[in-house]
Order: structure tokens, then C-alpha cells, then sequence
């Protein structure tokens, strides 16, 4: 009995150090709708900083100062970032702050890297907290008993605070209604850099008191942003109590799942986030979010079909497209080639995003099905090259079909991280069904047949399956169904009350952007010969992302120029420099800031006022 | 307009690409290098320092056939992906005389099965992988360091000599930890048909959840742990386990844990006892590790790692089968490198025809502490070679062409 005693009490503790960070996402995400990505590089930002400064203070109250100052530190960075960088976009369409947020976090990976070296950093342990007691004669950390008392005080605090001060009952306001706050005349942009600076402050000082417990290391970021993301959203949106009732269950299951399961650790909190919102679609403690005033400012224009010089301009391009591999080497036709699967993708995501308005974060789920079918139907069931691509996309379809069936259950950012979860659902069967997937070994082998095989040929392919693709999928947005599909993305309500059945349209949109994701990966296994659960992983996702939000949301198909632009710039970046990180997360930054529209949206915008000027001239 | 635009910007960026290429030195051989540098510098870095100071000898020595020698290094940022593709830049962009390094077991799969569809010379590096030389092998793939295998045997050695009876085994939950643990119990079973097979934990790579973890172990009450979590989950694991009493009256035996790269980041809190693979840099008695480690001190002011000494091996392994095939062609490289002989820092080396792997060995020894910081003592080289599979065990799992 001792023994369960104990393990649920160092679950505890793992949830009091999950909940520190998670509840300033939680704060931050109530208050200024932001997703805030980079939380996790202030969470290492504060490891490393409480290291340096543990370095230099020493005793209790050196320790102690220390741990504060990090956090300090940290948030003073956070506050910057937020008044720099932040504060510009908060009228971009929604999401657009992730890419911010995104290319800071990329920033600060490589900057770590610069400033602290490439070795883990062990930090000294508390003074005070360096050993055990025993509880029930089983040796237990002090430190660990430390954690829990802290993160109910912390809790308390919190609920003070926002219960209990004006600028609380301001800030609950503005999670409420952000615009009748500003409309009475509070200043919003202090609430929410004040709201950003204390969530960033909890992100720092959780870092900061990981390290009597582990070592700084520059993966921590990317460890703890996806599960406080998790745990925030099984609690529910904004609600820190539950966060805090999230982290906790997420812990015990785990502490007590493994010893049942031991290898259950690498896929329980998707499972359970699954699971949760399913059954409760706003999370634990969560309310229903109020329906988003208008989607103003999201759609810059009407659209529009090409009309003729468009069509004449798609046409050329894909004359000079086609001509490229007359003039350029085998290497410059397989990164041609890698950007052509990636703007299919990038276009089956916008598809979803900028015309259903269903931000999908584990669209690469779609993709690494259709490279996992493709790449088992040729390996395993010795089928052609081409019956593989028809196969890898026929099990992306289904397995948007059968996923799509649950998210169109749920919107807003809900909705996006169930579809995250299934995405790391579908990652860890690919990650632990070795005999069929080879684990993390993957699948290799994955070859063109030999009429394809030239670098030259299989691009041609790739070209005529693309632009087919991005073609259809535009046919579709100018079809009566991708009518409906924007109605429900403008107004849900006004569109059912004429008549559109909301979950079988946005469950069809799915299927139908899933299924061209999936051709795109099914193409890309045979690109580079190889299958890897990689083509599954969260990092595809923001990628697709990425693409999408840097084309432009309010565009018919800016995500196709985001990903010709995205994918090439990395390719190159990576080749070289061994700082591609700082290099990409910088430009992204500068891209956000300067067009906040996306590029084609800005371009639109652009072209829009010189049509404007143009006619004011011709009517004086 | 669109459309437009996306022609404009991806002519750019093509004239980016073509222009990119470096200008082509005729008196120059050149090797394609491929490793995670932004992913696990902790590793990638020291290696970098071993193949460029083995560059610069061999260079400084008139090269390879009075040809110098070019090392064109790319990252491959953690992914298989970006590592083909990267691959593909240095065959097709830079024409490459062969490819090596790498250092994720699947990213050396993947490179390894792109080298045999283009028929070009790879020399994985790091890669711990079985598969690599067994299942997944191919005819242009030769690895250097020693197998996932061929460590756990060398363990199971040691462990075979203690008395402990009842085992439990930690490994992070991917193809390196699995293979390790399956080794290792075959092996022990093998030896000791006492031995019980108590508790296992198979923690996330990166994610360990320590304090549970070490609770769960400790439940299943075993004599000896195996341990193959390394990195940051390795100090977590030894911070909570020390703590928590985990290895209290228990020995433990652990993959990788004595290299520098694991333990130093120890400090004073390295564990002590532990039966470990390493390599203890101050402790080697082979005569050819005292010219490596005055060099490399020299040179960078700082002692080497293990990956330091694999990147030197590796280049010095690359230039010995260029030398030895006096030809750029790929068919007379893998000839040139079967069987093939090279120098190394841990003394001299085979690449065996039948399955391409090398007979580097490992550092086997315990872990002590001295000065408040991480050792290796009771240190025994293990050649590689003893380890190796059979020519039968080779012919039944390696495909044969």
C-alpha cells in the first residue's frame, strides 16, 4: 500500500511542475487568444538563466534569489517580445501570432545553443531540499514535497489575483468580451502585456525550479510546449483550476499507467486529451467559447475564380515549370520537386484553414498516412509505384475520414488540438508497430519504378500531380460545396439556418484535404526512398502551418507561395549554415511584422489600392 | 497575379541554388559529411573537432595521392529527410567521391539505402543501429563504430560475473533501446539461465518521467538494473534514482553511460560503480591514443570525447580506402574498402568484407568518482572483432547479392 502512497505522490509532484508552466499558457491564451509557442523557449530560457545565475549566487539565499531573478529575467524578455514584436499583430487573423511566436521560439533553440554551448548543464540542488525523507519507509525528495506545497500556493494566488484585484476582474472581462473592455475605454494593450509578462513569468520560473531536478538541455522547450499545450486544453481554455485538475490526472495516469503499460508514457496525454474531448469538447472545467464577434478583417476581398489573365498566368507558369529540368542539375530538380509535394500539402491545409476556417494542427497525420500507405502497399504487398500512391492516398482518406468524424464535433482551437492528438496517435503506432511500420527504423527502399526513376521523370509526375491537385482543390473552393464551406466558416449560424448541415460539410472539407495531403505524402516517400514516423510528427504540422499563415489566411491559395518560399528557404538555409534556426526564426519574425496579411495577402492588399488609386483617378 | 508572383520568387530562389554550388577545385578529392549538428551538438561538435583535425593531417601529410583532400559538411538538422536531401546535394550538386558520417540510427538507414540506389560509397559513422550492417545492409554501406550488439555483449560479459539474479531494465522507447535491452537479455539468459527478468520501464526518449520511473523500478525489487536511457533523461534518472535509493545496494549496468559526452555533464553527482561503455580519454594505454590526444589537445585546448575519436577514425578510414582504390569510382571504392586496415586512435581496425562493419571496440569499466567529477576505472579495450556476429549468423540475416 506504502508503495502506491508514494507513487501518487510523486505523481503529484510531476504535476506541480507540469502545472507551473502550463498555467501561465493557460493565462496567456484566456486573455490574449495568442497561442503562445515560444512558451516553452521561456521555460528553457529560464533553466538556462537560473543556471548561469545558480552559478554565480550561492547559499540558501543565493539559490533562492537566483531562481527568482531567472524568472524575472525571462519575463522582462517576454514583456520585450510582447511589446515588440506581439502587440503589432494582434489584429491579424487569427493563428497569425503562432508564426510569431513560432520563429521566436526557433530564434531562442539557437541562441541557447550560442550563449550556453551544446553540453547539459547540471544545475546545483536546493540548499535544504538535497535529500529525502521517509515516508512510509520508502525514501521520498524533500524537493519534491516542496513542489506540491508550491503549486497550490501559486494556484491560490492566481485566484486572488483574478478574483480579487480590479486588474483580475479586467483581465476575466477581456478573456470574456476583448472588445467591450476596449470599447468602455480600458487600455488593453498594458492588460495584455501585463497578462503576457506574468504568464511568461510562470514559464521561467517553472524552468528555473526544474533545475535541482534535471539538467538544462536545449530540447527542454520542445518537451514541455506540446504537453502544457495538452494539459491547458484538457482542463479547458482559460480555466487555471483546470489546468491545474488536467496536470494532476495527466501525472497520475502516467505514474500509475506504467506500471501496467510501461512504454504507455510516450502517447497517454494525446490519448487522454482524446478522450476528454470527446466526451467534454471544452475541456474539464471549460465553457463554451462566445461566438467570435466576425470574422472582420480575415477575408481581404471577395473570391474570385482566376479570370483570364490569372488563367494565362498559371498556364505560363507551368510551361516554365515543366521546362526545368531542360536547364537545371539532378539536385536542383529534387528540391524543385520537394517544393512541389510541399505546396500540395501547404494548399490541402489552406484548403481546410483559410476556406473552412478549421485550423488543423496534425494535418501532417494526413500526409504521413499517405506516405506510410504508399510505402507498406509497395514493400509489403509488392504492389507498383503507382497503385502505392493510389493506396497511401485511399488510407490518408480514411484515416480523415474516421478522424474528421470526431473534430467537426468541435471548433476554434478545440478542434485544433484533437486533431493534434489523433495526429500523435497515428505518430506512436507508426513509432511502436515495428513489424509493420519499423518503428523509428522506417520503412526504406521506397523507390519510383524504373520509368520514373530519372530525377527528371519523377518531377514531371510530381508536376502533373500537384498542380492536378492544387487545380481540383481550387475547383472545389468555386464549387457550390466550397460555397457552403466558406458560409460556415463566415457564420455558422446564418449558414445552418438556410440549410447547410455544418458536420457533414466541414467532415467532407476534411476528408477532402486529408486525402490531397495524403497524395502529397504518398509522393514524397518516393522522393526520398524512405518512410519515417518524422512524416507524422507535430513538427510537419507547424510546418504546414507555417506555410499557410506566411502565404496569407485570407487568400484562395496564398499557402502555395508561403510553401514554394517556406520550403526553398530552408532547404537553402539548412545547406548553409549550421544556424538555420536563428536564420529562419529571424525571418520569419521579420516576415510577420512587416506582412501581417501574409505575402499574397499583402501583395492582394497592395494591388487592391493601386486599383483604388487608378479608379479615383479616372473619376476626379 | 498569383501565379506571377510564385514564378518570381522561385526563379530567385532557383538562381539561389544554382548559384550556391562551390567552384570545383580539379586537384582536390572530396568527401560528402553529413551529421546532426543543430539537433545533438553535445556530440556532433567533438566529432566535428576529430575529422578536422584528422583533415589537417592528412592534408599536412601531402594528402591522398598527392591529391589534397575536401571535406563538404552538411547538418541534417535531426531528420531523415533533410539528410537525403542533403545527400542528394553533395552526389549530384557537388560530386562527391563518397558520403560518411551520420548520426541517428535511422538517418544512417536512410542515407545508407539512398548511397545503394545511387551506388555510391557511405561511411556511416555513428549510427548504433543492428540493421544498418545486418537486415539493412547493402553493398555501398560500411559502418565504423561498434553495434548496439556488439556493446550489450560486451556488458553482458560483465554482468554474466555478479551474483545478481534478478534484472530489471530501463530503456528509452525506440529502436536503440529496444535492441539493447534484447541483446543484453538474450545474452545474460545465455550465460546465466538463473537470471529472472524482474521489472521494465520504457520511457519516451527526452521525456522521462524520473521520479515514477525510479519508483516503478525499485518496486519489482531487482538485484541489478540495465540501463540504456543516456543524455538529459540519464541525469534525471540518477538525480531522482540517487535520491530516491534506487541504486542503494543494487548493482547497474549501463550502455554509453562512461562516455564524456553523458558523464561529465554529471559533475559530482556521476554514479559510482556503475559497469559501463566509455571512453575514459586520460586512462588509454594504446600507444597510437597518446599522438591523437597531444594533437587534439593542441589543437583545440580541450580533451576529446568519444565522438572525437570517431570523427578522426572516420576520415581517416575515408582517406585509407580513397588511397587504397586510387579511383573515384564507386565499385573499385567498395573494393578498395572490404577487408581494408586503418589506424586508429584505439589501434588498428578491419572493415570486414562480409558485413562491413568494423572491429573498433569499447571502453568497458566502472564509474568512480575523483576530483568531484566522473571516471572510468578498472578499464579493459574491447576489440570489436570477438563481439561480431559469425560468417553464418552474417550470411543468414544480411541480404546476399
Amino acid at each position: 500500500m506504502s508503495f502506491y502512497f508514494v507513487q501518487f505522490v510523486t505523481g503529484l509532484s510531476s504535476a506541480c511542475s507540469l502545472f507551473l508552466v502550463a498555467s501561465g499558457l493557460s493565462i496567456i491564451f484566456g486573455v490574449t487568444r495568442v497561442v503562445n509557442f515560444a512558451h516553452g523557449a521561456f521555460y528553457m530560457l529560464g533553466a538556462y538563466i537560473g543556471y548561469t545565475l545558480t552559478d554565480r549566487l550561492s547559499g540558501v539565499v543565493g539559490f533562492w534569489g537566483a531562481i527568482a531573478l531567472g524568472a524575472l529575467a525571462v519575463a522582462a524578455i517576454g514583456t520585450l517580445i510582447e511589446m515588440l514584436l506581439l502587440r503589432r499583430i494582434y489584429d491579424a487573423p487569427e493563428l497569425f501570432q503562432l508564426l510569431a511566436t513560432f520563429g521566436v521560439t526557433l530564434v531562442v533553440e539557437d541562441l541557447v545553443l550560442l550563449i550556453w554551448g551544446p553540453s547539459e548543464l547540471l544545475g546545483p540542488r536546493a540548499p535544504g531540499f538535497t535529500g529525502a525523507i521517509d515516508l512510509f519507509g520508502q525514501p521520498f525528495p524533500t524537493y519534491d514535497l516542496l513542489l506540491i506545497a508550491l503549486a497550490p500556493l501559486v494556484l491560490a494566488f492566481l485566484w486572488l489575483l483574478f478574483r480579487r484585484t480590479t486588474w483580475g476582474v479586467l483581465v476575466r472581462a477581456a478573456t470574456q468580451d476583448r472588445e467591450m473592455v476596449a470599447a468602455l475605454g480600458v487600455n488593453q494593450k498594458w492588460l495584455f502585456t501585463s497578462v503576457f509578462a506574468l504568464g511568461v513569468f510562470l514559464a521561467g520560473l517553472g524552468g528555473a525550479l526544474e533545475l535541482p531536478r534535471e539538467a538544462a538541455n536545449h530540447t527542454m522547450d520542445l518537451q514541455v510546449i506540446t504537453e502544457a499545450l495538452v494539459v491547458v486544453v484538457i482542463g479547458g481554455l482559460g480555466s487555471v483550476p483546470g489546468t491545474f485538475l488536467a496536470a494532476i490526472i495527466v501525472s497520475e495516469l502516467n505514474a500509475f499507467g506504467i506500471l501496467v503499460f510501461p512504454k504507455i508514457s510516450i502517447v497517454l496525454v494525446f490519448l487522454v486529451m482524446a478522450i476528454v474531448l470527446i466526451v467534454r469538447p471544452w475541456g474539464l472545467l471549460g465553457r463554451a467559447e462566445a461566438a467570435a464577434r466576425a470574422a472582420s478583417g480575415m477575408v481581404l476581398s471577395r473570391w474570385r475564380p482566376l479570370r483570364a489573365e490569372g488563367r494565362l498566368f498559371a498556364v505560363l507558369a507551368l510551361a516554365v515549370a515543366a521546362l526545368l529540368p531542360l536547364v537545371a542539375g539532378s539536385y536542383l530538380v529534387g528540391v524543385a520537386t520537394e517544393v512541389l509535394i510541399f505546396m500540395l500539402y501547404a494548399a490541402s491545409l489552406h484548403f481546410l484553414l483559410a476556406g473552412g476556417g478549421l485550423a488543423s494542427f496534425g494535418h501532417a497525420a494526413y500526409f504521413g498516412l499517405g506516405s506510410y500507405g504508399a510505402a507498406i502497399a509497395l514493400k509489403a504487398c509488392g504492389l507498383g509505384m503507382e497503385t502505392a500512391i493510389v493506396a497511401g492516398t485511399v488510407l490518408g482518406l480514411v484515416g480523415a475520414l474516421v478522424f474528421g468524424w470526431f473534430c467537426v464535433r468541435l471548433s476554434g482551437v478545440y478542434f485544433a488540438m484533437l486533431t493534434l492528438a489523433f495526429a500523435q496517435i497515428a505518430w506512436s503506432i507508426a513509432y511502436q508497430w515495428t513489424d509493420v511500420t519499423g518503428g523509428d527504423n522506417g520503412i526504406i527502399g521506397v523507390w519510383p519504378s524504373a520509368w520514373a526513376a530519372s530525377p527528371a521523370r519523377f518531377y514531371w509526375l510530381t508536376l502533373a500531380l500537384s498542380a492536378g491537385g492544387i487545380a481540383l482543390l481550387r475547383a472545389i473552393t468555386f464549387s457550390p460545396f466550397g460555397y457552403a464551406l466558406r458560409a460556415l466558416r463566415d457564420s455558422t449560424l446564418r449558414a445552418e439556418t438556410i440549410g447547410i448541415e455544418r458536420r457533414r460539410v466541414q467532415w467532407m472539407g476534411f476528408v477532402i484535404a486529408g486525402a490531397f495531403a495524403a497524395l502529397a505524402g504518398a509522393l514524397y516517400a518516393f522522393l526520398k526512398g524512405s518512410v519515417f514516423p518524422d512524416n507524422i510528427s507535430i513538427s510537419l504540422s507547424i510546418d504546414g502551418l507555417v506555410m499557410v499563415l506566411l502565404g496569407g489566411v485570407g487568400t484562395v491559395s496564398g499557402g502555395i507561395v508561403g510553401a514554394a518560399i517556406y520550403r526553398s528557404l530552408s532547404i537553402w538555409v539548412i545547406s548553409h549554415t549550421d544556424y538555420s534556426k536563428l536564420v529562419l526564426g529571424a525571418l520569419i519574425v521579420l516576415l510577420v511584422v512587416l506582412f501581417p496579411k501574409g505575402l499574397v495577402g499583402a501583395f492582394e492588399a497592395w494591388r487592391s489600392v493601386r486599383t483604388l488609386a487608378g479608379l479615383h483617378r479616372q473619376n476626379p | 497575379m498569383r501565379m506571377f508572383s510564385a514564378i518570381v520568387s522561385s526563379a530567385i530562389l532557383a538562381a539561389g541554388f544554382a548559384g550556391a554550388g562551390p567552384a570545383v577545385a580539379d586537384d582536390s578529392i572530396k568527401i560528402g559529411e553529413i551529421s546532426s549538428y543543430s539537433a545533438i551538438p553535445a556530440f556532433t561538435e567533438p566529432y566535428r573537432k576529430g575529422w578536422q583535425l584528422a583533415l589537417d593531417e592528412i592534408n599536412a601529410a601531402g594528402g591522398v595521392d598527392g591529391k589534397k583532400l575536401e571535406v563538404i559538411s552538411k547538418d541534417d538538422s535531426g531528420k531523415p529527410a533533410d539528410a537525403v536531401t542533403a545527400a542528394n546535394e553533395l552526389v549530384a550538386s557537388d560530386g562527391v567521391a563518397m558520403l560518411a558520417g551520420t548520426f541517428f540510427s535511422n538517418i544512417g538507414l536512410a542515407v545508407s539505402d539512398y548511397a545503394n540506389q545511387k551506388k555510391i560509397l557511405f561511411l556511416a559513422a555513428e549510427p548504433l543501429t543492428d540493421a544498418i550492417t545486418l537486415s539493412k545492409g547493402n553493398r555501398y554501406t560500411f559502418r565504423l563504430r561498434p553495434g548496439t550488439y556488439e556493446q550489450a555483449a560486451m556488458l553482458a560479459d560483465e554482468a554474466a560475473k555478479l551474483p545478481a539474479k534478478k534484472w530489471a531494465t530501463i530503456a528509452p522507447n525506440y529502436e536503440y533501446g529496444q535492441s539493447a535491452v534484447a541483446a543484453f537479455k538474450k545474452l545474460l539468459s545465455a550465460k546465466r539461465p538463473d537470471v529472472e527478468w524482474v521489472g521494465e520501464q520504457w520511457p519516451p526518449q527526452g521525456k522521462i518521467d524520473a521520479g515514477a520511473v525510479a519508483e516503478a523500478i525499485a518496486k519489482t525489487e531487482p538485484d541489478a538494473i540495465f540501463n540504456v536511457t543516456f543524455g538529459a533523461d540519464l541525469v534525471k534518472l540518477v538525480r531522482e534514482g540517487a535520491t530516491r535509493g534506487l541504486f542503494k545496494d543494487r548493482a547497474v549496468v549501463s550502455l554509453l553511460a562512461g562516455e564524456p559526452e553523458y558523464l561529465d555533464p554529471l559533475k559530482d553527482e556521476a554514479p559510482e560503480g556503475w559497469i559501463v561503455t566509455g571512453y575514459p580519454w586520460n586512462a588509454v594505454s594504446i600507444p597510437d591514443h597518446a599522438a591523437f590526444l597531444k594533437a587534439y589537445e593542441a589543437k583545440y585546448n580541450d580533451y576529446p570525447r568519444l565522438g572525437s575519436v570517431v570523427g578522426y577514425a572516420m576520415l581517416k578510414s575515408a582517406a585509407a580506402i580513397l588511397g587504397k582504390a586510387d579511383s573515384a569510382d564507386s565499385e573499385k571504392l567498395v573494393d578498395a574498402a572490404e577487408g581494408i586496415g586503418v589506424e586508429t586512435p584505439f589501434g588498428p581496425i578491419t572493415f570486414r568484407a562480409i558485413d562491413h562493419q568494423s572491429t573498433l571496440g569499447a571502453f568497458v569499466g566502472k564509474t568512480a568518482l575523483k576530483d568531484g567529477k566522473g571516471v572510468m576505472v578498472d578499464v579493459a579495450y574491447h576489440d570489436g572483432a570477438p563481439y561480431l556476429p559469425s560468417d553464418a549468423e552474417v550470411k543468414a540475416q544480411r541480404p546476399q547479392n
